[in-house]
């Protein structure tokens, strides 16, 4: 029981250590001066409004959801074909999709950005079409696994041979069956890829630099200038995280509910 | 079924994906270790070996990712065990906000610290304020500082990899240990730990691997002035000082070995774990 206890006390501090700068910093965002005690002396929504009269915000924002939505839209339209054929008509190469995956999760930006800077910075190629493509691949392990998971929940093979011989097309099959029991898992590993692309900054700030302001550049370059448009615009991610966060959890529970039918 | 020509079709864009935005920038990144313009060289590994700035770098990364993996694993273990014990529901909430505070990394995470503990932040300011002296030199922009945010970034991944292996441990067997005598420590020690050691290494190696390759934080808060590997490589492409190109290919090369090296640990461990289970 004393053990039990002293977990406990643990589990405490570490909710507290996560949510303590995520809560202080939304504070910040609405806060008019907070300089003498533990909390704001004047709330405003003068910074928030600040940002959103900024159009270099604005579009910064744009860019972002643009380059971290069409990763992502590209992904499903070539990465989740490429793994339903492996895996319904090929299964033995199936194992090689699992090293591509260690593979791109094992290596992380800083030193990708060294190869890819090293391959496609004078050939000419636009930069940021070398990041676009790096992040379709950088999101592999996540499509990969809201895909993987949800196929292992019906047997797919069967599903689609049943269809065929009950008269649908090949195309029925996939469109009308197969997708509508894989699309939660798969919606969950879209949005939690978007997510993660949203926040990422070594790439694009080492391939393409300030050239293509995303939201992360934007706010690398306030964190200098002021902390108040800084702490909007966390806030602004935050919450935007916080929804996908909701969204994935959500969507996962239904895939899961799915097994049980 | 469907034809191999229909297959390939679908096949090919992925491959070309993976070759041309993976396997080729890592390979031509490995060949430009070893070259220089004469051909094949050693000398890029010679001047990294012998450089003490860059070894100094690989140190100060070494160190705040083997400290802030043992700490945020030590810390996790005991935060499981209470989750472990908490209702369903309740487990799938406190879950849900680990995924949050997951994404919360990189440029973000460094300004939340800043607010808190930076020159004006408003702990800083606190512990000024009640003059508690050992608290108040601290300074956030130094290794103490990017420890505390390693270790943040850490805890949830932290508790997602070792919440399904503490989950694996079956209430059977601790009932089966009791019934034949075997204190909850006893259990504990020649049971639980055992089973769980190699998911724990796993998780260890993961965790090392996540914080060597990180950069974005270290960055924010200390703009290339904290000497870590991933910040030298930035700073070496980027050319802050000057573009060495070769040069920052070798350190990479160097730092990739390390990071496989840990996820080759992880993945013998997953394997060795889901045996057990």
């Amino acid at each position: 029981m004393k053990k039990r206890s002293l977990a406990n006390i643990i589990f405490l501090f570490l909710m507290l250590y996560l949510l303590l700068p995520i809560v202080a910093t939304m504070l910040y965002a609405f806060s008019s001066k907070w300089h003498k005690s533990i909390f704001p002396e004047g709330l405003t929504f003068k910074w928030l409004a600040t940002l959103f009269q900024d159009t270099a915000f604005m579009q910064a924002f744009g860019r972002s959801v643009l380059l971290a939505g069409g990763a992502v839209i590209i992904a499903l339209i070539v990465i989740v074909p490429a793994i339903f054929v492996i895996v319904l008509y090929f299964p033995k190469y199936e194992k090689w999709i699992q090293v591509a995956v260690v593979m791109v999760y094992s290596f992380p930006g800083i030193i990708l950005a060294v190869g890819l800077i090293r391959v496609y910075s004078t050939i000419g190629v636009p930069m940021i079409l070398v990041v676009l493509g790096a992040y379709v691949i950088g999101i592999l392990p996540y499509i990969y696994q809201g895909t993987r998971n949800s196929l292992r929940n019906v047997d797919a093979r069967q599903l689609l041979d049943a269809a065929q011989l009950l008269g649908a097309t090949k195309t029925q099959a996939f469109t009308k069956i197969l997708l509508p029991t894989v699309y939660p898992g798969l919606f969950a590993g879209a949005l939690l890829s978007f997510s993660v692309l949203f926040g990422e900054f070594v790439l694009i700030n080492l391939v393409v630099g300030s050239r293509f302001e995303t939201v992360q550049i934007y706010l690398m370059k306030k964190l200098s200038t002021s902390g108040h448009i800084a702490s909007a615009v966390v806030f602004i991610y935050i919450v935007l995280m916080g929804l996908l966060t909701f969204a994935i959890a959500i969507l996962t529970k239904r895939s899961k509910g799915a097994t049980n039918l | 079924m469907i034809s191999k020509r229909q297959s390939f079709a679908w096949l090919t864009p992925f491959l070309l994906l993976v070759l041309l935005f993976f396997l080729v920038p890592l390979l031509y990144m490995l060949i430009t270790s070893f070259s220089n313009s004469e051909g094949f060289t050693l000398a890029q590994y010679k001047s990294v070996l012998t450089n003490t700035y860059i070894l100094q770098g690989f140190k100060n990364s070494l160190t705040l990712s083997v400290i802030s993996a043992v700490i945020a694993l030590v810390v996790t273990l005991f935060a499981v065990y209470a989750i472990t014990h908490f209702s369903q529901p309740v487990r799938e909430k406190i879950l849900i906000l680990t995924n949050l505070t997951s994404n919360f990394s990189g440029i973000p995470l460094a300004f939340a610290f800043i607010v808190l503990l930076g020159n004006s932040g408003l702990f800083t300011l606190l512990f000024d304020k009640w003059e508690i002296g050992a608290l108040s030199s601290f300074s956030l922009y130094s290794w103490s500082g990017l420890l505390l945010i390693y270790i943040y970034f850490q805890l949830p991944l932290a508790l997602m990899l070792l919440y399904p292996i503490y989950d694996g441990i079956q209430q059977q067997w601790k009932e089966a240990a009791a019934l034949l005598g075997a204190s909850t420590l006893q259990f504990w020690l020649k049971v639980g730990i055992p089973v769980m050691l190699p998911g724990i290494i796993g998780t260890f190696s993961v965790l090392f691997a996540n914080a060597m390759g990180a950069y974005a934080s270290a960055y924010a808060l200390t703009n290339s002035n904290y000497n870590l590997v991933a910040i030298r490589i930035g700073a070496l492409i980027k050319g802050d000082i000057f573009a060495q190109p070769e040069l920052a290919s070798a350190i990479a090369v160097l730092l990739a070995v390390t990071m496989v090296t840990a996820m080759l640990i992880s993945e013998w461990s997953i394997k060795k774990t889901r045996g057990k289970l």
